[in-house]
């Protein structure tokens, strides 16, 4: 385990005042998580900028599925989640969360999406954690931690909303090569889904 | 999920499920600015409409282009088709060309399950003869799932021209197969004989079902389909199995009145009548492009064309 709850939830709260330090305030902020742990993660956030500041944030959730670049490239089409953004993000500042910022191509997904809800002032990206192995210009502005990683290893966050606990965890992927070649493992295995392509 | 969707047998009840569920976020997709995202990009989807149709064509048309593919209309007139081209034909032309799916809309019961022996895409079933007419049951299955919570025990009556609708067979399928409780209602000229083996309820008296009912689902009465004696009058018709506002007065409070489109109004359907609260027509309009968006995304989001994916992965894996 590489972060335990309460290293989360004091990266949050050291997030959510650099949101604020930043913007000098949470006018016009919008957090919008990706869908399905960066929106919980964005929650967490509004809490807690709701704590400090006094003021709530709207927050809305992407499923950037329709947005991926590797359709066609899967045997199954990927599984949607829900999308629900309920503010009117024009002209407002866009902070996306999610938990693992990987290869980018969420990212760039993520940015594609909201372009079709409106036209943020700004959007901004703050993740929980960065694991490197960029493969878009694409880089976060809040970063809950850095971690270096081997391309192959397995980052999973969990958070309590879904999976009972929060912890970050990373796997080695010293298994038998074999399943480096199914595509499908990483999705099947309920990590980030930054992984196999986004 | 199967390759090909002629039937509801085609489709098991998670199938359903699974369609249903992301029809809902396309449902989403609908509501935003811009309707439009990205999914199958570089797509191409053929609508072979050899019969004639309005909104499941456009329905159609609009679930493609929201899906971002590319998009083709070939109809009987104008086309080679008028000029005397055989279906196996114009199918091959369209493989051709690389149609990743074709929507088929056909005058005989068969043509969608033929077309699916001459092109590798996908054959998705808009209706063929009076077979079945799959697209039209998952949406008002969607509609009842959404407007009702569940579609496990619903209580649902088709009513009418049983006999030519492949709309009422498609859709008893799938209730059945979603676990409601089915009645088919109509004059005994026009329920199949076969119908009790769908496992559903036949009844020839519209008034003793309707104060039991969660939905009550009208047919049209399909003229163009029909000889004369299948009944005596439209008039009668009209009284003994028609939605009047004297029946729908009746109906529990709640409950959906529902109609494939287009309808015969005063025939089996009094206008009044589908201006009530619980009359959800157009409803099934708008979440029929959701529905065909989520199935078209389903069969063309996974893979590419042929069948070639799911089989080179074992390989690999088996070489491993």
């Amino acid at each position: 385990m590489l972060l335990d709850d309460e290293d989360i939830r004091r990266a949050l709260t050291r997030i959510a005042h650099e949101i604020i330090e930043r913007d000098k305030g949470a006018e016009g902020l919008v957090l919008v998580g990706i869908a399905n742990r960066g929106d919980h993660l964005a929650r967490r956030l509004a809490r807690e900028i709701e704590r400090i500041e006094g003021s709530r944030v709207p927050v809305g959730v992407l499923d950037i599925t329709f947005y991926r670049d590797d359709i066609g490239l899967r045997a199954e089409a990927p599984e949607v989640h829900e999308t629900r953004i309920d503010v009117d993000i024009t002209g407002r500042t866009v902070v996306l969360v999610d938990d693992v910022l990987f290869t980018g191509r969420t990212i760039r997904a993520a940015m594609d999406a909201l372009t079709d809800f409106g036209r943020p002032a700004r959007i901004s990206l703050a993740v929980l954690v960065d694991r490197g192995h960029r493969e878009l210009p694409i880089r976060a502005d809040f970063v809950g931690k850095n971690l270096p990683t081997r391309r192959d290893d397995d980052v999973r966050v969990q958070v309590r909303e879904l999976d009972g606990a929060d912890a970050v965890l990373v796997e080695e992927q010293a298994l038998e090569p074999a399943l480096e070649l199914e595509p499908s493992l990483e999705q099947r295995s309920g990590s980030a889904h930054e992984g196999a392509a986004t | 999920m199967n390759r090909h969707v002629l039937s509801m047998h085609d489709l098991s009840a998670d199938d359903v499920v699974r369609v249903l569920d992301t029809a809902e976020s396309f449902r989403e997709v609908g509501s935003r600015v811009i309707k439009k995202v990205p999914a199958l990009r570089g797509r191409t989807v053929v609508n072979l409409f050899l019969e004639d149709s309005t909104r499941t064509r456009i329905s159609f048309e609009l679930a493609a282009k929201r899906l971002s593919a590319d998009v083709i209309n070939f109809s009987a007139s104008g086309s080679s088709v008028a000029k005397g081209e055989s279906l196996k034909d114009t199918a091959l032309t369209l493989q051709a060309m690389g149609a990743d799916a074709i929507v088929i809309r056909h005058s005989s019961s068969g043509s969608a399950l033929q077309l699916t022996k001459w092109v590798d895409g996908h054959v998705l079933n808009a209706g063929d003869g009076t077979h079945e007419h799959p697209t039209q049951a998952l949406l008002d299955l969607y509609t009842m799932r959404e407007k009702l919570g569940r579609l496990e025990g619903l209580r649902v009556a088709i009513v009418g021209d049983v006999l030519h609708s492949r709309v009422a067979r498609s859709l008893s399928f799938g209730l059945v197969k979603m676990g409601a409780e089915v009645t088919l209602i109509g004059p005994p000229t026009l329920i199949p004989p076969d119908a009790p083996s769908w496992g559903v309820q036949v009844s020839y008296d519209i008034d003793g079902v309707i104060p039991k009912l969660d939905v009550c689902y009208m047919l049209r009465v399909q003229r163009e389909r029909q000889r004369l004696e299948y009944f005596p009058s439209v008039r009668e018709y009209n009284r003994l199995f028609g939605l009047t506002a004297a029946r729908a007065a009746v109906l529990p409070e709640g409950s959906l009145i529902m109609h494939p489109g287009p309808m015969n109004r005063g025939v089996e359907i009094d206008s009044d009548v589908t201006d009530l609260p619980g009359a959800v027509i157009e409803e099934q309009v708008t979440n029929g492009i959701a529905v065909r968006m989520s199935l078209l995304y389903l069969l063309l989001g996974g893979g590419s064309a042929a069948s070639g994916t799911d089989e080179s992965d074992e390989r690999e894996v088996a070489r491993a």
